[in-house]
């Protein structure tokens, strides 16, 4: 019998680790000053640095260094006061000198922590995640491989090769070995990679767009019998591209693993493939043979000997923890839990905080956010923030709370303002979408609901006050949906003797 | 009457005076060139269009009025492993047959910035590996003094076009000797600067922390007008030494050594070496003594292991800068038949494209950078390294300069030492603790060897950064041996006859 997920959980313990690569967002490239943009046509930002040509020498960048210090602090990391850049040989056709140039055993960051948020059986419980190392390199170049079945370099027809990519400044992120998570391995392994995103994008060191590949993350898991205190032998599942799959990915190896295990079968040191799918791991290479990359310290470079006073200056530029600002909010604006949860998911902290600078009241930027704007972005299947800006959603909201709008009237200006119709002001302007306060014009309504529906009028006078919800319909249809209901109900109750 | 026999300061001073045009110059190279290299071999590719052009270009500014530099409109050789725009750059192997660079190194801007005129470029051993120039693709450089011997090498061919007149000024680069023994073995001077003094963006790199440009002339002078040309901070080679050049041509003109300590390295003389090349060795010390230096015996007890540290270090770093040679972006490329892999076209092409001497280095430093054999093999060379540079240091306490043969023996015949390697290697004895140590040393000539006719060189060594001091010495010792002889050396070599 196989085991689930659950029962895998309680027979083993899963032992994780985690290595995020991140590419940094510097305007040029780690060693030479080629642009580093993103969708460029295939070979136009190349120089003969990054191309490798014969003679060419590398030059550090100074900001991808600043970056690095900056991910560094934000991890609670020592930053070394020397140290190295070095080669790591060996062929392949995307990788312009066949080394890459990379850090090995002196790395600019060691020894961090991430502290990250989990759900458990207990509720919300705080787990520490220790990083071993942060280190610079720079990315190869893309292959993109034509012909035969599978897309992969084996059999097929040629191979195109887009040496855009060769360069761009990488930062790679490695934890120290992850034990003790147990059955919630999974959540921290998506915690961690969340929080991590978060601080990367609050320092602005990256774009950190896991579908674009400017973030990605790589799996190892290794499971024991529980309780024994052994490390299994790991598996190393490559590229895994949105927070989802890292927690799918988890999942589906401890699956993978103790259902061997389960069988008898050993557990193979081996890259493997996320099936973006199935959440299943197909196998790539063996690392049963250790591959010699003949790591040397670059010549080519000197020593990285940043100065104390700079690194302390990097520090007093830290921008609030990504975790205490969303605990800070959700107090400020008074939000439960649960609407945080919604609003972290749908990843609208920021720009539900940008209308609230803006003027907007905290319960409405939310529930508009949340409500009508993700509505509508999910039936375009875009991200709300690509539909509508901060501005425009809290300029409805003031004209609302100010009784310029309705609700219904706010629904057919963001409408106006997605459709491309202009600003707020604009669609307000040329729809002609005003709350009618004007009392003579509602007067005049009133009395013609009444003169057209005359038994119910007297009802109302007669002291049957629900019966006016028919007339103030009647109002409300006849202004086309322009008039205040509230104030509707009040001047027609008015009319009728019962204000 | 200024002729190919001038010196370039000589020429520098008839160009100024309008005596001759740098047309009429460099066609009188271009035409023995034409005239004797069929038996030298000392240039791959003669670039006669381009000297041409910027030769009238030159002398159209000189004509204009504008303010030149001292060797605008003065040709040179450029040794094949430098980068020149749109110029073959072969480096002396097939793997970079017809590829033809799109940039500039910086030494080939800094010599068009000055109006030095580029004649072509010179053979050499290929990439630079070699004391002999038989491990070019393209054949031998022969010797001028008797073409049955050895050139030197690497830069035999740059060495070979100063002693036959082809060129007044060349370029070499010296990673273990390869500018100071071909100027020893033809009698002319080649000087290897303080590492990091000249830029080594565009030169191809053989071993990155020992390989340095340097400028070779017949003249002592020359060198340093050369030195002054190529010289300087550059911000695209991390490595370069970001300080003013040192005044190496009021050092050569200064002719004095009055006072100065000159200090004979015990270990570089005596056995292994050849008799009248200690002889003439002696000799100019004496001319030393006499011109009013004080001489002082110093000892540097590691020297015996710079050898061997040498060929694991320069082996390590050649093995990863030449992996880049793989056929995927230029240079050569074989069995590309539409079937076979990437890998097995790579495999081919290296196979193919790289010769004997390539490959043993490759294999070398391969295995002495793997995994397990790193510590013993690369991390005790570069501990070899430190203790050189302490040798150097306690050496340099007692003496402003340090002197020795440039080589243990005079020229030796082509084809002597092909099978040998290590005979080949204990050419460079004298020669390569300099590069280890990262100092500046110059090769000049001090005589013929009585027994075989040929020239012998007298090595300088001067500390880091320091390299005027060698350059003062050199100058007066060059004029106090001239005086002695009643004319150069030079003089006494052969006529080549055109064919």
């Amino acid at each position: 019998m196989t085991l689930t997920y659950d029962q895998a959980v309680i027979k083993y313990e899963p032992t994780l680790g985690l290595e995020v690569h991140v590419e940094l967002n510097t305007k040029s490239k780690m060693f030479c000053g080629c642009a580093t943009e993103f969708g460029a046509e295939p070979n136009t930002q190349t120089c003969p640095i990054c191309l490798g040509l014969p003679g060419a020498l590398p030059v550090v960048n100074g900001r991808a260094i600043e970056s690095t210090i900056l991910i560094g602090l934000a991890l609670n990391c020592q930053i070394a006061p020397f140290s190295r850049f070095a080669r790591k040989n060996y062929f392949y056709p995307d990788m312009p000198k066949n080394f890459q140039t990379s850090q090995y055993d002196e790395p600019i960051c060691v020894n961090g922590y991430l502290d990250v948020e989990i759900d458990t059986d207990e509720g919300k419980m705080p787990f520490r995640v220790e990083i071993e190392r942060v280190h610079m390199e720079e990315d190869t170049g893309k292959s993109l491989h034509v012909g035969g079945e599978t897309g992969r370099i084996h059999g097929a027809d040629y191979s195109l090769l887009d040496y855009n990519r060769a360069g761009i400044p990488l930062v790679e992120i490695v934890t120290k070995i992850i034990p003790g998570a147990k059955k919630y391995a999974p959540q921290v392994a998506r915690a961690y990679v969340t929080e991590l995103r978060d601080i990367l994008r609050s320092l602005g060191v990256s774009d950190v767009k896991m579908e674009q590949g400017s973030m990605r993350c790589d799996v190892n898991l290794s499971l024991a019998i529980a309780g024994s205190g052994a490390l299994g032998t790991r598996s190393e599942t490559k590229n895994v591209n949105s927070l989802r799959s890292v927690e799918r990915a988890v999942i589906g190896e401890i699956i993978r693993q103790s259902n061997r295990l389960e069988t008898g079968e050993r557990i193979i040191q081996e890259t493997r493939h996320f099936l973006e799918e199935s959440g299943l791991t197909r196998p790539g290479r063996s690392k049963e043979q250790a591959e010699d990359y003949r790591y040397f310290p670059e010549p080519d470079l000197v020593p990285v000997v940043p100065d104390a006073a700079w690194i302390e200056t990097l520090r007093g530029q830290l921008p609030e923890r990504p975790s205490a600002r969303r605990k800070r909010l959700q107090t400020e604006w008074s939000v439960p839990d649960k609407e945080m949860d919604s609003l972290l998911n749908a990843e609208l902290l920021d720009v539900v905080e940008e209308t609230i600078a803006l003027g907007a009241e905290p319960a409405r930027a939310r529930s508009w956010w949340l409500g009508e704007v993700s509505r509508l972005a999910n039936e375009r299947e875009v991200a709300p923030t690509s539909l509508i800006t901060a501005a425009s959603i809290a300029e409805v909201i003031v004209l609302i709370e100010s009784g310029e709008l309705t609700d219904k009237l706010a629904r057919q200006v963001i409408e106006g303002v997605i459709a491309g119709e202009g600003s707020a002001k604009e669609v307000i302007e040329k729809r002609g979408l005003k709350v009618i306060s004007d009392d003579g014009a509602l007067t005049k309504a009133i009395e013609s609901a009444i003169a057209a529906s005359p038994d119910t009028a007297e009802r109302v006078r007669s002291g049957n006050i629900p019966a006016a919800g028919a007339l103030i319909g009647a109002v409300m249809k006849s202004t086309g949906g322009q008039a205040d209901a509230a104030k509707v109900r009040e001047l027609l109750l008015k009319h009728l003797g019962q204000g | 009457m200024t002729n190919i026999h001038s010196t370039a300061a000589q020429m520098s001073d008839a160009l100024s005076a309008g005596s001759i045009t740098s047309v009429e110059l460099t066609e009188q190279h271009l035409d023995q060139i034409h005239k004797v290299d069929s038996q030298v071999h000392a240039f791959l590719h003669v670039d006669r269009e381009n000297a041409l052009a910027q030769a009238r270009e030159v002398d159209a500014q000189r004509k204009s009025g504008q303010k030149l530099s001292l060797l605008a409109g003065v040709p040179l050789a450029l040794k094949d492993v430098l980068a020149q725009k749109g110029v073959p750059t072969t480096c002396g192997s097939k793997m970079l047959e017809g590829w033809r660079p799109p940039y500039d190194s910086t030494v080939v801007s800094k010599l068009k910035e000055a109006g030095v005129v580029i004649l072509g470029k010179t053979n050499m051993d290929e990439f630079a590996m070699g004391s002999s120039t038989e491990n070019s693709a393209y054949g031998p450089t022969h010797n001028p003094w008797d073409l049955t011997r050895i050139p030197g090498g690497s830069g035999g061919g740059s060495a070979a076009a100063l002693a036959s007149f082809e060129a007044p000024l060349a370029i070499g680069t010296d990673t273990g000797g390869s500018i100071r023994q071909p100027g020893a073995v033809t009698g002319t001077v080649g000087v290897k600067p303080t590492y990091g003094a000249v830029s080594r963006y565009g030169l191809v790199a053989f071993s990155s922390s020992l390989d340095q440009a340097g400028p070779c002339a017949r003249t002592v002078l020359d060198t340093a007008l050369l030195h002054e040309v190529i010289a300087g901070y550059d911000q695209m080679d991390s490595t370069s030494i970001n300080a003013p050049v040192p005044q190496v041509v009021a050092a050569a003109k200064k002719l004095d050594v009055k006072g100065l300590k000159i200090g004979v390295v015990k270990e570089l003389s005596g056995e292994g070496y050849q008799e009248g090349v200690l002889q003439r060795f002696n000799e100019a010390v004496d001319a030393l003594v006499q011109a009013g230096a004080e001489i002082v015996e110093v000892s540097c007890p590691n020297f015996e292991y710079a050898l061997a540290a040498y060929y694991l270090i320069a082996p390590s770093e050649a093995s990863s800068n030449l992996a880049r040679f793989d056929s995927m972006r230029y240079g050569l490329r074989v069995g590309d038949d539409g079937k076979a892999s990437a890998e097995e076209v790579m495999n081919l092409t290296r196979h193919e494209g790289f010769g004997a001497e390539v490959k043993r280095r490759i294999i070398l430093g391969t295995y002495a950078l793997s995994s397990g054999y790193y510590d013993a093999y690369y991390g005790s060379a570069q501990k070899v390294r430190t203790l050189l540079i302490r040798d150097y240091q306690a050496a340099f306490a007692k003496a402003d300069v340090l002197v020795s043969p440039t080589c243990p023996t005079t020229a030796f015949k082509l084809g002597e030492n092909v099978d040998n390697p290590v005979a080949m290697y204990l050419n460079d004895i004298a020669t390569i603790p300099v590069n280890m140590a990262g100092i500046g040393a110059m090769s000049l000539p001090c005589g013929l060897a009585p027994e075989d006719g040929l020239p012998v060189g007298f090595q300088i060594m001067s500390p880091a950064m320091k390299d005027d001091l060698m350059y003062q010495v050199g100058g007066a010792l060059e004029a106090a041996l001239i005086n002695k002889w009643g004319k150069t050396l030079l003089s006494d070599i052969p006529v080549l006859e055109g064919k």
